[in-house]
């Protein structure tokens, strides 16, 4: 049997994935050392980082929030009591010998993260639980000939980790989930959301099963995807994978596979046969924690306004088509400057536009975060109040004011306009002048137009534009241009 | 040369001018010099350090700033961490760990002026009941050489009991403070869990371990007790208020005092610590308490509750000793897997191995609910019934161990027989509750025998406060 032959569409993937979130907190999960990405390897460190003996943890109260942030952005529900627990196992850049998490009792259950993929019903993915934990340093065997290296700054960086139930059901489903999940801890300002350092961290658990099957088939664990694209990819590929195992007479072993992202395929790391055994229990040295229905209420009033509720608003209230709606609510700094441009114009559709192609264009051609862009939100208003009174058109606008105003800080648009020499020309007397002189250089399209060739139309424009150097006003201009004609002998 | 029993006789011979604190230092190193080598209590001796400190806080002294504890010159179990110092838990495989940092309650005797004159032997990780499990071999009780100094603080209350300090910090974790204080004939004190920091304490059993002191007299517990007492912010099972403060006033009032049933009849208790059990409820009675007789069907259940738990909790709290990043590394270390194996096979004694490997079993998957989570089950029910009875009475009464210390060797290799030992003190970590033992008498042969109280949780000053009254 040869690829070819196989129907891979006889099967159903079953993909649960893990999100490991790193929390943007000023401290470690249980002690005070900062940690920031790429420090000197073992910099940020303490005894309680390192596990010196007769260390104890302290938690970290801002995790408790993040985490609850999350769940509440989800519509879990938040565990009232709950308790933190070891999970022993013995790794070089785990110092400790155990990991603080939790187990039975995780702070959110339930919940769902809503993804649409395009020509399709949104679909609500469940998730199982977020748990906080902290997490290991780092084990690096690539820096060194013979010894592996360790570097512990990142042991104890607070994690949340959010499970999802086996219900995505493709890599396509996986990378618009993981868009999701970023943009919430982005919008909840929990976690970074890079994964490309590794601070969103995503492992799949995938299984293929014949259509109408209840049965789950072996699951294979893939890990090292840094990036939402690599997730989709590796996820894909250990779908074909594994449906091609089963037409060809082969086992799946259950195991953890990492993917190589050069070759675009998943490679055997370990057999997860005979697992290990965490033994979890409750982390002694850490009272249990009670979060009451207020001190829920009172993270509540701190979470900002979620991208659901943004889209809601662009769409129903402020008229916006799904797209655009999309687009502007991707990034929280994004919505915040086009809602800002909103409170100094009423032209909704424009700041939209003005935001999606201008601005993001320009931020895009620079590299820049919207949070880098120099221009004030009210001067963007002005502009377009400007291109609304007639005084600009928008190419003009856009192609010469508004890169002025980026250099420019101090003058209007207005001023910029003047300076360029750019003021749209509403004056008629003049424009007929063009007008007439633009159709006597012309005879011949004169009478072709008259004929019925209205097309023609554009070419009397372009030379108005020309003579004007851009400054005629298109709509007066048309419609004087088409009276002129029209009367023309 | 005078030797003292209290810090009261230290500070009013200070005040008089009749020693210094270099001279007092001198003798306790003196005596060290003397008793040390046979009896083992100390492991090192901080000779030049503890001088130099007592010069510096002479002249505090005299200009009037010296703090609370001038004149206390105390031992440290060597499973407290002291900056600049080694702390090893008396374990091979932590020989030659020097700490980063000083528990709480170090710092806070030191703030008071108290001189740390050494470390004190006691059985690996704290774990043992006659301190024979040392890597630095077994503390001889200075009574009778031939008998065990009890454990695991048994150096510290050998390094009390042979005048090479005044008082001792030990750490208790089923008995650990109070048996040897008892075998010794010291008071030794088990606070409230939670009243001290861990902060700075190896652990062993993380929801069992506390820091406690071993004196003469109650009245120097309860003067360490008001200084290492109080809220951390390094431990987050530290209690948020202080449980002894010196305001603390002498108990005069009548108390209502249980003792149990179970504990005078058991089997293995001695007729010699029985007939003391009887006369101390006596004397009780006499000073116009009112004792009385109930029953507690727990006890048979106490050592293995205490067993199961403390044994998984110091399974996972010893897996930071893997021959890694501190400590001991095997030669034999090659990759992971043989230096955690290697380095842990060296490293760790047999008693902390057995212990390990209990822990391990019962918190594996398939044995958890039978072992750990039934135990924590009966952690509850001792903790209930505990408190349930502490709302009737004031304080529970039994002896601090069902024997006198015993010869060295004789339980070593019958750990059942050992873990029995601890079956009265075991009860006070189980429930979390303060319990002191108080020396009260000697068997014939003139070995001494304590006797315990407990109290409510929280209740420290109550306890400390009475017992002072029935002993000074």
């Amino acid at each position: 049997m040869t690829e070819l032959d196989i129907d891979f569409e006889k099967y159903e993937p079953v993909i649960g994935l893990e999100v490991h979130a790193q929390m943007l907190t000023k401290s470690k999960a249980y002690c005070t050392d900062p940690y920031d990405y790429g420090a000197e390897p073992n910099t940020q460190v303490s005894p309680i980082s390192l596990g010196h003996p007769g260390t104890l943890p302290m938690h970290n109260r801002q995790v408790v929030n993040n985490a609850i942030k999350m769940g509440l952005a989800c519509q879990c529900n938040i565990a009232s009591y709950q308790y933190y627990a070891r999970k022993n196992y013995f790794y070089a850049d785990l110092p400790k010998g155990y990991q603080i998490t939790q187990d039975k009792t995780p702070i959110c259950t339930g919940g769902y993260i809503a993804i649409k993929l395009k020509d399709q019903a949104p679909k609500n993915i469940t998730l199982t639980r977020i748990h906080m934990e902290e997490d290991a340093g780092k084990s690096m065997h690539d820096q060194d000939v013979y010894d592996t290296l360790i570097d512990l700054n990142r042991a104890g960086v607070p994690l949340i980790e959010i499970v999802t139930e086996p219900e995505i059901a493709s890599g396509e489903e996986a990378y618009a989930y993981l868009s999701e999940v970023r943009k919430l801890v982005r919008y909840l300002e929990i976690c970074d959301g890079n994964m490309e350092e590794g601070s969103l961290r995503c492992d799949a658990n995938i299984s293929v099963r014949l259509k109408g099957s209840k049965a789950f088939g072996t699951k294979v664990e893939v890990k090292n995807m840094n990036s939402m694209r690599n997730v989709q990819k590796a996820i894909d590929f250990e779908i074909r994978r594994q449906i091609i195992c089963i037409e060809t007479g082969e086992r799946i072993a259950q195991e953890t596979r990492s993917f190589d992202a050069l070759k675009g395929i998943t490679i055997s790391m370990r057999s997860k046969e005979g697992a290990s055994d965490y033994r979890y229990f409750p982390e002694p040295d850490l009272p249990p924690l009670h979060v009451s229905a207020d001190y829920i209420e009172g993270v509540k009033a701190l979470m900002p306004e979620l991208p659901k509720a943004l889209f809601e608003k662009y769409t129903l209230q402020f008229g916006l088509n799904e797209y655009d709606a999309n687009v502007l609510t991707e990034n929280k700094d994004i919505a915040a400057y086009f809602e800002s441009i909103l409170k100094h114009t009423s032209n909704i559709k424009a700041a939209a536009n003005w935001v999606m192609v201008g601005i993001k264009g320009y931020l895009n051609e620079q590299a820049l975060e919207i949070k880098d862009f120099s221009v004030q939100a009210s001067r963007i208003a002005d502009l377009i109040n400007l291109i609304d009174e007639g005084k600009v058109s928008h190419s003009v606008a856009a192609q010469k004011v508004f890169p002025e105003m980026i250099n420019e800080h101090h003058l209007s648009p207005l001023q910029i306009a003047e300076k360029l020499n750019v003021l749209q020309e509403s004056n008629s007397d003049e424009l007929q002048t063009w007008i007439n002189q633009s159709i006597e250089k012309f005879p011949s399209k004169v009478a072709e137009y008259k004929a019925g060739k209205e097309s023609l139309l554009g070419l009397f424009m372009g030379e108005v534009m020309k003579m004007s150097k851009g400054k005629a006003d298109p709509k007066l201009t048309s419609q004087l241009l088409k009276n002129t004609l029209d009367h023309h002998a | 040369m005078k030797q003292y029993s209290s810090l009261k006789d230290i500070q009013s011979d200070l005040g008089a001018g009749l020693i210094t604190l270099p001279e007092l230092v001198s003798m306790y190193l003196k005596n060290i010099e003397t008793n040390n080598p046979k009896l083992n209590a100390l492991i090192e001796v901080y000779g030049e350090e503890a001088l130099e400190r007592a010069q510096q806080i002479q002249v505090k002294y005299n200009s009037g700033e010296a703090g609370k504890l001038a004149g206390m010159v105390v031992s440290i179990k060597d499973n407290i961490c002291f900056k600049g110092h080694q702390s090893s838990a008396s374990s091979s495989i932590l020989k030659g760990f020097e700490s980063l940092f000083s528990a709480t309650a170090i710092e806070r005797i030191l703030a008071e002026d108290a001189i740390i004159i050494g470390r004190s032997n006691c059985d690996e990780f704290a774990m043992g009941a006659s301190n024979e499990t040392s890597t630095y071999g077994p503390v001889l009780n200075a009574k009778n050489t031939l008998k065990v100094s009890g454990g695991s603080s048994g150096g510290a209350a050998v390094s009390v009991q042979a005048n090479m300090c005044l008082a001792a910090l030990g750490s208790d974790t089923g008995g650990s403070v109070r048996q040897p204080a008892s075998f010794c004939g010291l008071v030794g004190y088990k606070p409230t869990y939670g009243a001290v920091s861990r902060w700075g304490l190896i652990a062993y059993a993380s929801s069992f371990d506390i820091i406690g002191p071993i004196t003469h007299t109650v009245a120097d517990t309860t003067s360490i007790m008001e200084v290492i007492s109080g809220p951390d912010n390094y431990d987050a099972t530290a209690l948020n208020k202080k449980v002894v403060t010196g305001s603390t006033e002498s108990s005069t009032k009548k108390l209502k005092i249980a003792y149990f049933k179970e504990a005078i009849d058991s089997e293995g208790i001695e007729p010699a610590v029985k007939q003391q059990t009887l006369v101390f409820i006596d004397k009780l009675k006499q000073l116009g308490h009112e004792v009385k007789q109930v029953s507690f069907p727990y006890l048979d259940v106490l050592v293995p509750v205490y067993y199961t738990l403390t044994t998984a909790e110091a399974s996972s709290n010893l897996s930071r000793f893997a021959g890694m990043h501190y400590g001991k590394r095997s030669e034999l270390a090659k990759d992971l897997e043989t230096t955690v194996k290697f380095s842990r096979s060296e490293g760790f004694g047999a008693e902390v191995k057995r212990r390990i490997m209990t822990g391990t079993f019962v918190l594996s998957s398939g044995y958890y609910d039978a072992y750990y989570s039934k135990a924590q089950k009966v952690r509850r029910l001792v903790k209930n019934y505990t408190d349930s009875l502490l709302e009737e009475v004031d304080l529970i009464v039994s002896p601090t161990s069902p024997t006198v210390a015993f010869g060295i060797g004789e339980k070593a290799t019958n750990p059942l027989a050992m873990y029995l030992a601890d079956i009265f003190t075991v009860h006070a970590n189980i429930a979390g509750n303060p319990a002191i033992s108080i020396p009260f008498g000697e068997d014939e042969a003139g070995m001494p025998i304590g006797m315990q109280l407990m109290a409510s949780r929280c209740n420290d000053a109550l306890l400390l406060a009475f017992s002072e009254s029935i002993t000074a």
